[in-house]
């Protein structure tokens, strides 16, 4: 037991390094860019004089191991920086953009557990049969396709078509501006708020992009399920709980699924961080003001301030859920040394 | 302000699935669908492309406009009158009496004199439009002065057109700014630009009420402006996607899609009953760039060759029905001096002869740089396929816009297709960046267009710098016109398009004009039925 | 011993084998005829077989160059002269499908064999070796985890200059750490085991036991997970495409047709449409192998 939570703290003072590598990595990405970060800001026309002006204001003649020092000084003092493209500090855009991203990739990850996990017990249940079949075939399909047209079908479909779901955006004009931020997450903002109006029309926004994202997830999340499943299904003491005669239904969820849910959580825990990245192609398709969105567009101009903030809060994100699972592996699975 | 309940009452109450009830958005909001994300100031000093020139052209006046009926004239807008004294050297401008800012403030020559300072201190990117009459940080306060609430005087360093500050005037960079409000936000010695990078504090017709980037920018109608809206707000959303564009425009989501493709406009102009359209030409123009670094392309007859091997028409026929025009010379059609000559059609014998003439009948290899979106990316290889034909061939490499700019900017590129939008509604603009050339060196201070093509032709750059001097109007747009024609066969630039930029509306948005190229697009004769 | 000749079946199959070689084949075939009773998984090899040999044989299937242009006749629909119309310039859009495949799974097959190879060698020598190199190797997986994937992508295709040779590279630069991982905890289960302490006894250096007895444990485990994966890197060359950073025109990668020809989804459907299933027969063929290869190679997940 002791060794267990030994090798965990050490698990956790990895993080400080690998922030660093990953710190270090996307400040050389910006280095090698061929893309000249003071266009961003003055444009093409500005004469030569704004240029280098602005290029000192960005400290880009300093030599480049000093203006990394600087980078990281700033940083251990909580300052990430000014975004060139939105001129706000980077804080004030993740804390803007991430709630988007968490709201959604949120709701996406309750999707797709909800219909993945069942579909993949069910294909181990009745493995080898027709029904496994589909199931496989249904997940599979959503992984492949790419992603924007899986968006830009839906959006035909449900919103143009059949008029289902509102189209792309965060919230329906009328709404627009309504409701005070508190969160940022416009759901929790608009219940806060007590705006049941507004609560609706963001739910019901995010239905879409969030559906895109959990069909895209689920194969993944049926298949380790499915997986895990037959792996328990096989166990002793499924064996067991049948001869004692239970009912099927009660060995299945009972003691096969119960037995694996450490490691489903462990799963949906890492997809979840994927989903938290941010999504810019699907982003891009609903008019969702992402992460991905962002990290995208200030890295296409060069925006290495705000690059290398939003890329630090992801890798924080994925590294946090990464302890989160191995944690809860490590405390509930009596198998793990 | 308008509250939340006026909104809701202009919307029946919908249930939860069916988003049909939403199909039209309420009748005093216009919802605009427009890709944003170039926007990164709204300060009149500092902003400097299209989307963000369109709002604070809204949100302020400038003492001058170009006449939209009569581009070469310029009338007033917060000036009452102007007068150029005899040496040509000081300029004074009376202030319209009565007008107010959104604030409550009166508009007196002590905010326009603030505002031009403002801009020649802040030295931001659009700054040299007005920097350029010898206006200096140390000087601004001694030669831009107002001598009394109503009156404002220049003193330029030499004698050049008149026209030329007038159209430089009225440039985005020259709204007036409230001086009292901006300077209560101040911070140090940033002149206000911090706050008024997000807020407005202008005479014009609307207000910011709030900009996020990436995200929307909403306007309100200002209690104080020049005239009332007819609309009580409008709101412009970030919609990248063109397709997500014309669903929603289709839906009823948006009013107005401001960024669709060919394709889509076609298909707009298929459904008459749906859809209204604006177009109107833009200072934008597309061509290709011939460095003559290159040995190949430092050859005239080269340079002929490959004008002629262009298939113009086709590539605008085809590719770019709706959003650019045929353009052949440096000056945008709707610019005072702009000539419509098209010299260049596809002629590939003519071509062909030519490349024999230069000594390269067999063609020769060369790279084409392009930004890897559309349009470009489709002409790019129109181009390519038009080049083999007279046995050139192209090798393209695409990259995102801003890294190709970069490499032309640094002059590494050998063929590239470029962009170039006007600074200021006068030919000049153009007729500098294309022609002038005082120093071919890696290290010179003026990099312009024919810079980057390491081009100097000591006439063209003689001759305009010459004619923004010449005061007689007529003689200088004369001279604007020659230039054009010379260019046209010397110059390393195969002109190729102007673009279109074509609104698509709703059936029921009203009064919505793109502006021609003398004016601005602005909102306020906008309604919905 | 019986006189009837031996059938190749008895050989493969028989308990007692005589040849280290014929006990490799007798594995293999058995794995085989487990995999052939598995449909799905069977009309996917099928499947990939037969996009591969329409891609070779591209330039005898092909109607046109598909690099000619005409303009004039953009965007067409289906006919007699071009199957599957034209695209947004013109080009006879069923030729390119064809070559596009050889593009597409060139470039699958090309990150496959920079990811694995690579993956395998770090996970492998980080897990056997131990200590610090385990420590250092593992951090630097971590980091290239913890970054946003199509972000690294496009970071390096937009670094270097966007094309099909650095969309390869960018895509194997983000795939590599998942093999390390697996690798790596193959590897630690393995090290422990009888028979490596015996190879050790036997005197055998470090960098021999790894190539030659933990490598090849770890193999399977690989395959299936590289299969499971040519999808994705099919998925994630269409999305660079999406963001204009793919194969760069006039190449004809599925991912960038998909992706410049999205424009017309909505009045020119079938322009996107074509190579929208193209990918997607792919994308699904390979998820099928490779989870039939799971269940051959990985009995417990059966």
């Amino acid at each position: 037991m002791k060794g267990r939570w030994r090798s965990l703290a050490a698990t956790l003072a990895s993080v400080p390094i690998t922030l660093f590598g990953l710190v270090l990595v996307t400040f050389l990405i910006g280095r090698v860019m061929p893309i000249d970060p003071v266009l961003a800001i003055v444009g093409d026309r500005a004469p030569m004089d704004v240029v280098e002006r602005t290029r000192l204001e960005l400290g880009l003649d300093k030599p480049l191991p000093v203006q990394f020092a600087i980078y990281v000084n700033n940083l251990l003092h909580g300052d990430l920086g000014r975004s060139v493209m939105t001129s706000n500090t980077v804080w004030a855009d993740i804390a803007r953009f991430f709630p988007a991203t968490l709201e959604l990739a949120t709701l996406a990850i309750l999707m797709a557990m909800l219909i993945g996990v069942p579909l993949g017990v069910l294909a181990a249940v009745r493995q080898g049969t027709r029904t496994d079949q589909a199931i496989r075939v249904i997940c599979l399909a959503g992984h492949s396709v790419p992603i924007f047209v899986l968006a830009l079908v839906s959006l035909l479909l449900f919103y143009a078509t059949l008029g289902w779901a509102p189209g792309p955006g965060r919230q329906s004009v009328a709404y627009e501006d309504m409701v005070t931020p508190v969160t940022g997450l416009l759901s929790i903002d608009s219940l806060i708020a007590g705006d049941y109006g507004a609560f609706r029309d963001a739910v019901a926004h995010m239905l879409q992009p969030a559906g895109v994202l959990a069909y895209f997830s689920m194969a993944y999340i049926a298949r380790m399920t499915r997986a895990f499943m037959l792996d328990a299904l096989h166990g002793e003491y499924v064996t067991t709980a049948r001869a004692k005669g239970l009912s099927p239904l009660r060995v299945i969820w009972r003691h096969a699924f119960g037995n694996i849910s450490v490691r489903l959580v462990t799963v949906i825990a890492l997809t979840y961080a994927g989903l938290l990245e941010g999504a810019v192609v699907t982003e891009t398709v609903f008019s969702w003001p992402g992460l991905g969105q962002y990290l995208t567009v200030s890295l296409l101009n060069a925006d290495m301030n705000a690059v290398l903030g939003a890329t630090l809060v992801v890798g924080l994100t994925y590294l946090v859920f990464n302890l989160l699972a191995d944690a809860l592996y490590r405390l509930m699975d009596p198998r793990v040394r | 302000m308008l509250t939340r309940r006026a909104v809701l009452a202009s919307t029946a109450a919908t249930p939860f699935l069916s988003y049909a009830a939403f199909a039209d958005t309420p009748k005093d909001v216009l919802v605009m669908g427009k890709q944003i994300d170039d926007l990164i100031s709204l300060d009149p000093a500092e902003v400097f492309e299209f989307s963000g020139s369109e709002i604070v052209d809204n949100c302020y006046e400038r003492l001058i406009r170009p006449n939209p009926d009569k581009p070469t004239e310029v009338i007033g807008a917060l000036a009452e009158s102007w007068t150029v004294s005899e040496d040509g050297l000081t300029y004074t401008f009376k202030i319209k009496p009565g007008r107010k800012f959104a604030s409550g403030n009166p508009v007196t020559a002590e905010d326009a004199a603030f505002s031009l300072q403002r801009a020649v201190k802040l030295n931001k990117s659009p700054a040299f439009i007005i920097t350029q009459f010898g206006f200096t940080k140390e000087n601004a306060d001694a030669r831009i002065r107002a001598t009394d609430p109503a009156t404002l005087v220049l003193t330029v360093a030499e004698k050049q057109a008149p026209s030329f500050l007038f159209y430089c005037l009225s440039a985005t960079v020259g709204a007036v700014v409230d001086k009292a409000v901006t300077m209560s936000h101040a911070q140090g010695d940033d002149l206000g630009t911090g706050w008024l990078k997000s807020a407005s504090a202008g005479s014009g017709v609307w207000v910011l009420r709030s900009w996020k980037p990436s995200e929307s920018v909403v306007l309100e109608p200002n209690p104080n402006g020049p005239q009332a809206p007819k609309l009580k707000r409008v709101l412009i959303r970030h919609v990248p996607d063109p397709s997500a564009q014309f669903l929603q425009l289709k839906q009823g989501d948006i009013d107005i899609a401001r960024n669709l493709s060919p394709d889509q406009i076609k298909a707009a102009v298929a459904a008459p009953d749906a859809f209204t359209l604006s177009a109107a030409t833009r200072s934008y123009i597309m061509y290709l760039g011939m460095n003559t670094k290159n040995p190949n392309l430092a050859k005239p007859a080269v340079r002929q060759a490959i004008k002629w091997a262009l298939d113009y028409d086709g590539i605008q026929k085809n590719i770019v029905p709706t959003t650019y025009k045929v353009h052949q010379s440096f000056v945008p059609e709707g610019f005072p001096g702009a000539i419509d000559d098209q010299p260049f059609r596809r002629d590939v014998a003519k071509a062909k002869a030519l490349l024999a003439e230069a000594g390269l009948p067999d063609g020769f290899e060369i790279t084409l740089d392009h930004a890897a979106t559309q349009p470009t990316a489709d002409i790019a290889q129109a181009i390519q396929a038009n080049l083999a034909d007279i046995g050139i061939k192209v090798k393209l490499i695409s990259g995102e816009g801003r890294a190709v700019l970069t490499k032309i900017r640094a002059r590494q590129h050998e063929m590239s297709i470029s962009n170039w939008g006007s600074d200021y509604f006068d030919p000049h603009s153009n007729a500098e960046t294309f022609n002038i050339n005082t120093d071919n060196g890696e290290n010179s201070r003026q990099r312009t267009s024919a810079w980057r093509v390491s081009w100097l032709d000591k006439d063209l750059s003689d001759r305009a710098i010459a004619a923004v001097k010449e005061t007689d109007q007529a003689k200088r747009i004369a001279e604007y016109q020659s230039m054009q024609r010379d260019s046209q066969q010397r110059s390393p630039f195969a002109m190729m398009l102007q673009n279109i930029e074509t609104a698509v509306m709703r059936k029921n948005v009203h009064g919505f004009v793109v502006a021609p190229l003398a004016d601005t697009t602005s909102y306020v004769n906008t309604y919905k039925t | 011993m019986s006189d009837t000749p031996l059938s190749l079946r008895d050989w493969l199959l028989t308990d007692t084998p005589e040849s280290r070689r014929q006990a490799a084949w007798g594995r293999l075939y058995r794995l085989w005829r487990d995999f052939r009773g598995n449909g799905l998984a069977m009309a996917g090899l099928i499947t990939v077989i037969l996009l591969i040999v329409l891609s070779l044989a591209a330039p005898l299937l092909a109607t046109h160059d598909p690099a000619t242009q005409n303009l004039a006749n953009r965007l067409a629909k289906p006919s007699a002269a071009h199957w599957l119309g034209t695209d947004e310039l013109g080009r006879d859009v069923y030729s390119r499908l064809l070559f596009g495949g050889r593009v597409t799974l060139g470039m699958v097959v090309a990150v496959v064999l920079l990811v694995a190879p690579l993956g395998l060698v770090i996970g492998c020598v980080a897990g056997y070796v131990g200590g610090a190199a385990d420590r250092i190797l593992m951090r630097v997986t971590d980091v290239f985890l913890a970054f946003p994937r199509l972000i690294l992508a496009l970071a390096f295709v937009a670094a270097i200059k966007p094309g099909v040779t650095s969309a390869i590279a960018a895509i194997a630069l983000t795939a590599w750490p998942p093999y390390a991982r697996l690798a790596r905890a193959e590897t630690l289960t393995i090290r422990n085991t009888d028979y490596i302490a015996a190879v050790r006894i036997t005197g055998a250096s470090g960098l021999r036991i790894i190539l030659r007895h933990v490598v090849p444990m770890c193999i399977g485990s690989l395959v299936v997970r590289v299969t499971l994966d040519m999808s994705s890197i099919i998925l994630t060359a269409a999305a660079l495409g999406f963001l204009g950073m793919g194969a760069q025109p006039p190449s004809p990668e599925w991912g960038s047709m998909i992706a410049t020809a999205r424009r017309f989804i909505l009045e020119q459907w079938w322009v996107p449409t074509i190579p929208g299933i193209a990918i997607f027969v792919a994308s699904l063929a390979f998820n099928l192998l490779g989870d039939g290869l799971r269940d051959v190679l990985d009995p417990k997940q059966r």
